[in-house]
């Protein structure tokens, strides 16, 4: 009833600009310049439609309340006329011409990543977003956040009060100011697209395929997309976070981020406690399995098998490690992860739900790869 | 030879009595009713699906099924909409009329039409039947790409790709038996310029099934051969393009969106004439304007691909290929409205239906034309815009024609005049439902909410609680629409032979109820011309 309340009210006033703002009638103008090109290119495309509407609408229905039977209207016996079917073939092609004069510049435009200051990889899995800084040596994976993956079965409250529901990440792809930054997207299985609205950046990423986008930020802030290729069960539940940050703020991030990862890569060779493994392992499945599989490992049969008592998480630690390495059917492969997290995620799957196989190491796993 | 003539005649007496007619039958007029009550009925079914998607998108937050089931039922919505309601209905019209519109006896092929329209329950029962299999129905959207189509797919895919077969088979024949009709059995003194413009659009739709359903065939093939013998067409760790798919699909796909609307704007150029009491305008230039469509829909196939990593020369082709279809479609309308132009219009069922088309299929141009022009696609794509769209189209389009032709010919078909206050309150009730349900879906993508989601952010709530309203309206109508065609089958009255005073065209010199052979006799040159369009 609440809801029905603000419609209404939305309704009656939905021509002032503030509503139009608040219930998101329109493109956003964005902060790239591809992003306000194409949306002044919208908003044009838009006014000729609607002049367009006005005249042949505006003829059709003078000719509905006028020209009918009801008000004495006597039929004619026109049936053609050349000059008329000129004009509505000529004009036409001359206001078309019109718009693609326009939309031919912006986008060869959009097509140069030549001007590129750096790159960005972006690898989508299914469901999640990996982000590679190959001149820097930072790569990470961005997953939906907690809070919205809890909201997500739960209350309208657990909504509102879970940060940007649907649309927030545990770790945050960072981009500088007035950079120009080159995005090469690709998928390790099936087609993703990096959409972000506001940079007018969307992109398709292709297994085994590089594309390439580019965008240059004008302005500092928080901007957020998702994903917008249909890539399986969780296609809703992918989005994208990105932090634009000074300049100085973005090397700042660079080096914490270079030190964290140098940090990761000597714990990988050393040897784990079992007790280790399973508080890291307990962590990197609920946040990569238990959408499938759930938190309890009670899984979502036929579909997602069950991990109580799963023959694979209670057999040969190889073929468990194939399994998560590797994927099959609607699995999805993991060899994204670390080796440190693998370790530990399979290490729990088998020891946990009542499950009895063995403790599987970082350095198992790093001989399987 | 007694007892040949005597079966002879018995042949001329109608239709076997029972089930078995049904079965049986190779009559134009029965086959046609099953094709139409068969994609009735699967409009109820993909409607109830779209029901479903409406009811877990009413709020945000998944409350009635998981992910996997959501994108089963948008896949299945589209194939059973597109392949089982609106393909079918539209050769169900072809059957009807179009041997009464050529001054035929019936169709050129009549056991293969039994054959083209018998395979379509088994095709249609293959698919549904996916819904109770291990791994659930396809759920990777109804253009199924590749490799979330392939590798990644429930085991059910290969049901779905036998099943795709044989729609493909059923349509290809149905195709065959149109040209092999119009271009055989037209009355001898019928040339090619008297025809009326469905049988035009007919034809020309069915050079259009010839030729992109067996590109369908061989991108459902490869899909097999992919997931069961190990080659890797779509696969890149075989040397293959998942690019490569969704190329073959939409060489397919894009004339199917044109097989689609073409005999809509058919049905529309018989019912506008008809209740302006003037003769359509234009009607060569709809003819060529029909055949410059169908040409164009071979030519911009890759404007559904402008975000695959497309070459920039590509992407301005297919962009300038697209915006000229503007060009042909344009004149349609514009022919449309010229024909109502110092009419004598009266607004009975049909006429209803077929302004309504006019007025929201032109906004479904517009927002075609928007998508046609590539950099602002890539704001759009995969967006509820497109969802808006191609249902402004498909739903306003081409549903909103067979509605309006299942009123105009039902009184031809039945012999019976249906309820004309109830089929109005019906047609606003629809009418109105129908732009409460989609015209919200363009803001919603404009705003940046992408399509094939089972939850959504919170700043989408109120526009998708309002399409879900309208959805579920809409749905109802369909109830009222059951009703009124069973009441007039049944309890309607009796109709005379021409029960629209301006129509025109050889059906309407038939009896009341069309007679169960349409023309033994071939109509002559005089009756031809007083009935054609192209006065």
């Amino acid at each position: 009833m609440k809801r029905l309340t603000t419609l209404l009210s939305a309704l009656v006033g939905l021509m002032s600009t503030n509503v139009f703002a608040e219930y998101g009638l329109n493109l956003t103008e964005g902060v790239t310049s591809v992003s306000k090109d194409i949306y002044d290119l919208h908003m044009l495309v838009f006014w000729i439609c609607v002049a367009i509407a006005v005249v042949v609408f505006g003829v059709m229905f003078y000719s509905v309340f006028a020209h009918r039977k009801s008000k004495g209207a006597v039929a004619a016996n026109f049936h053609e006329s050349t000059k008329a079917e000129l004009a509505w073939t000529i004009i036409p092609i001359i206001i078309l011409v019109a718009m693609a004069i326009p939309a031919t510049k912006v986008l060869i435009d959009i097509e140069d990543t030549s001007k590129a200051e750096m790159t960005v990889k972006i690898t989508g899995h299914q469901w999640k977003w990996q982000y590679d800084y190959p001149e820097e040596g930072i790569s990470f994976i961005s997953n939906l956040s907690q809070d919205s993956k809890d909201a997500v079965n739960g209350t309208d409250a657990d909504r509102e009060k879970a940060n940007n529901y649907l649309l927030d990440v545990d770790k945050r792809l960072v981009l500088p100011v007035d950079t120009s930054v080159r995005f090469l997207v690709t998928s390790s299985d099936v087609i993703h697209n990096w959409w972000v609205h506001e940079f007018g950046v969307k992109q398709d990423a292709n297994p085994g395929f590089i594309n390439d986008a580019w965008a240059k930020i004008d302005k500092i802030g928080t901007y957020r997309g998702q994903c917008a290729e249909l890539c399986g069960k969780d296609h809703g539940f992918m989005p994208i976070v990105v932090d634009v940050v000074s300049k100085a703020d973005y090397a700042k991030w660079v080096s914490e981020q270079q030190a964290a990862a140098k940090a990761a890569a000597d714990s990988a060779n050393k040897t784990w406690t079992k007790d280790e493994l399973m508080a890291q392992g307990k962590s990197v499945y609920n946040t990569n399995c238990a959408g499938c599989h759930k938190a309890d490992g009670s899984g979502m049969p036929p579909v997602f098998p069950p991990m109580i008592g799963s023959p694979i998480a209670n057999g040969a630690a190889a073929d468990h490690i194939a399994m998560v390495l590797h994927g099959k059917g609607a699995m999805p492969a993991f060899k994204m992860l670390g080796d440190a997290d693998l370790a530990s995620v399979i290490t729990y799957e088998r020891n946990a739900f009542g499950n009895t196989g063995s403790v599987v190491q970082p350095s198992d796993v790093k001989s399987a790869r | 030879m007694t007892t040949a003539a005597a079966s002879h005649d018995d042949h001329h007496h109608g239709p076997e009595k029972g089930l078995m007619r049904w079965v049986k039958t190779t009559n134009h007029k029965d086959i046609g009713s099953l094709y139409m009550w068969f994609a009735f009925t699967m409009l109820l079914i993909g409607g109830a699906l779209a029901m479903g998607i409406r009811a877990e998108l009413l709020q945000p937050g998944i409350q009635l099924m998981d992910p996997q089931f959501f994108n089963s039922l948008t896949t299945m919505h589209g194939l059973i909409m597109v392949f089982g309601a609106i393909m079918p209905a539209f050769v169900g019209l072809g059957n009807w009329l179009i041997p009464m519109m050529v001054g035929a006896p019936d169709m050129a092929l009549p056991r293969m039409n039994n054959w083209s329209f018998w395979i379509l329950p088994f095709a249609g029962g293959i698919l549904l039947s996916t819904f109770f299999m291990e791994g659930g129905a396809p759920a990777f959207g109804w253009t199924f790409y590749a490799p979330l189509s392939t590798t990644f797919a429930p085991d059910s895919t290969d049901f779905f790709i036998f099943a795709v077969h044989l729609l493909g088979f059923s349509s290809i024949m149905g195709a065959i038996n149109i040209i092999a009709t119009v271009l055989n059995m037209r009355a001898p003194e019928m040339k090619l310029m008297d025809m009326p413009l469905f049988v035009w659009t007919w034809l020309i739709t069915s050079f259009l099934l010839i030729g992109a359903m067996p590109v369908l065939a061989g991108a459902v093939t490869m899909m097999l051969t992919d997931r069961n013998f190990g080659t890797a067409f779509f696969d890149a760790t075989g040397g293959g393009d998942p690019v490569l798919f969704q190329h073959i699909f939409w060489f397919f796909g894009h004339p199917e969106v044109y097989i689609m609307i073409l005999p809509a704007f058919g049905v529309v150029s018989h019912i506008i004439p008809t209740f302006a009491r003037k003769p359509l305008f234009g009607y060569s230039s709809m003819v060529y304007a029909t055949a410059s469509i169908a040409f164009l829909s071979y030519i911009v196939w890759a404007h559904h691909m402008f975000l695959t990593g497309m070459p920039v020369a590509g992407e301005l082709y297919f962009m300038y290929a697209t915006m000229l279809i503007a060009v042909p479609t344009g004149v349609k309308v514009f022919n449309w409205i010229s024909t109502m132009w110092r009419g004598s219009m009266t607004f009975e069922t049909p006429m209803l239906w077929a302004v309504s088309f006019v007025f929201l299929f032109t906004i479904g141009g517009f927002s075609g034309l928007m998508l046609g022009i590539v950099p602002a696609d890539i704001q759009y794509h995969d967006t509820y815009f497109v969802v808006a769209h191609f249902h402004y189209v498909l739903v306003t389009g081409a549903l909103w024609s067979i509605i309006a032709a299942t009123f105009y010919w039902l009184p031809k078909w039945t012999g019976k005049m249906y309820n004309e206050s109830l089929s109005k309150v019906h047609f606003w009730w629809a009418m109105i439902s129908v732009n409460v349900l989609f015209f919200p879906q363009h803001f919603l993508g404009l705003a940046g909410m992408p399509r094939r989601i089972p939850d959504y952010a919170l700043q989408f709530a109120d526009f998708n609680y309002i399409s879900s309203i309208g959805g579920f309206a809409f749905g109802a109508s369909f109830i009222l629409l059951t009703y009124i065609v069973i009441d007039c089958v049944r309890n309607g009255k009796p109709a005379s032979a021409r029960p629209w005073e301006g129509a025109k065209g050889l059906e309407w010199t038939l009896e009341p109820k069309a007679q169960y052979h349409s023309f033994n006799k071939p109509p002559s040159r005089k009756l031809i011309l007083e009935e054609s369009q192209n006065s």
